[in-house]
């Protein structure tokens, strides 16, 4: 029998992480909590991860997020 | 769903729930990260890979026509099927999902309002497992190219000026800023925008949870940037998935004809030799 889950904990914020605007998303299903993070304007998710806490779920999503925008170039 | 000019091409979350067992609709989820639909997604939501699925990887193609059969017949779709595309990043793939379906003639075919982030913020029913599917007949119409455009079009609206071009990508990336949006690989050589665009990032005919604007609000967006429907219109991005959202809200929530998506974008355009292009606001 499948069993039935929901999202729950839904949170959303936006910040700057290495000098680009993200918008950060959290939620849990069942035990495991999801980090989700996009570049806002452009929209695109740029990292996400899964941890037993939401700690470590954002903490995980965010550094891998920060290591891409570092890489980001602006061009004069 | 609203006024919007074609009803028909939109549902909401709460449709989509009362929907779950009806045998006529399929509901896929469309992404480009499939990371999301193995998480969790709509309970009887098929998965498609936007890049493996979705797009010819040797010509930079859109699926032929024998591909995409066999992708609506595995996915249990007949032509009758209702189908319910949503996905990640704000339903940029679910709209090219759509825009493609319409390119061969699927007649129901609608975008879940909202998308993914909606689903899961409004903390509906989820499912882990992939629905088993009964194999169905397909058989596509040939491909509608007036859905559609390519360079030599776009090259003719920039000499002629007869034709409204839109860039739907970041204030960033049309005026040369960057090259991609931020965290992801640059792929191209220049940053700047097709001369004549005007600047209209997809993202503005959103709401913040990611539900499309009021006709209203829309009609008021476009227009005051000089998109009014009277003329035909040429959207682009850098890949085409973003301009085939705003295709979308342009053609069936606005109901402007005309309307064609460049999915070349800016990858092609941007790195063509010996062609100018625009940097700047």
């Amino acid at each position: 029998m499948t069993e039935s889950m929901r999202s729950e904990d839904y949170q959303r914020r936006n910040e700057t992480l290495a000098g680009w605007p993200v918008r950060i998303a959290s939620y849990r299903i069942g035990e495991t909590h999801y980090c989700h993070i996009d570049n806002v304007s452009p929209g695109a998710t740029i990292a996400r991860a899964k941890a037993a806490s939401l700690e470590d779920a954002e903490r995980e999503a965010i550094d891998k997020a920060t290591e891409r925008l570092k890489k980001t170039r602006r061009h004069d | 769903m609203q006024d919007y000019a074609h009803p028909e091409t939109i549902v909401s979350t709460d449709w989509v729930a009362e929907n779950k067992d009806n045998a006529d609709v399929v509901v896929v989820e469309v992404d480009v990260d499939t990371g999301g639909y193995d998480e969790g997604h709509v309970p009887g939501a098929l998965g498609w890979n936007w890049a493996e699925q979705l797009c010819d990887q040797v010509v930079r193609d859109i699926l032929p026509k024998g591909e995409m059969e066999r992708l609506l017949s595995s996915s249990g779709i007949s032509n009758d099927t209702t189908v319910v595309l949503y996905g990640d990043n704000n339903n940029w793939f679910a709209a090219w999902a759509f825009w493609q379906m319409k390119i061969y003639g699927h007649e129901k075919v609608m975008i879940m309002n909202g998308g993914r982030s909606k689903w899961l913020e409004e903390g509906r029913e989820i499912s882990l497992e992939a629905p088993p599917t009964e194999p169905a007949e397909y058989s596509a119409a040939e491909a509608d190219s007036s859905l559609r455009s390519f360079l030599p079009a776009v090259q003719e609206a920039v000499a002629g000026g007869e034709v409204d071009m839109v860039d739907v990508r970041s204030p960033e990336e049309y005026t040369g800023e960057i090259l991609a949006p931020p965290g992801l690989p640059e792929t191209c050589q220049r940053g700047g925008h097709v001369p004549g665009a005007r600047s209209i990032p997809w993202g503005l005919a959103c709401n913040e949870d990611g539900t499309f604007k009021s006709r209203e609000a829309l009609t008021e967006l476009y227009s005051s940037r000089g998109i009014s429907g009277e003329r035909p219109v040429i959207a682009y991005c850098r890949i085409g998935e973003r301009s085939s959202h705003t295709w979308f809200v342009l053609s069936c929530l606005l109901g402007f004809s005309g309307v064609t998506n460049y999915d070349g974008s800016w990858t092609e355009y941007g790195n063509l030799v010996g062609v100018e292009i625009e940097r700047g606001e």
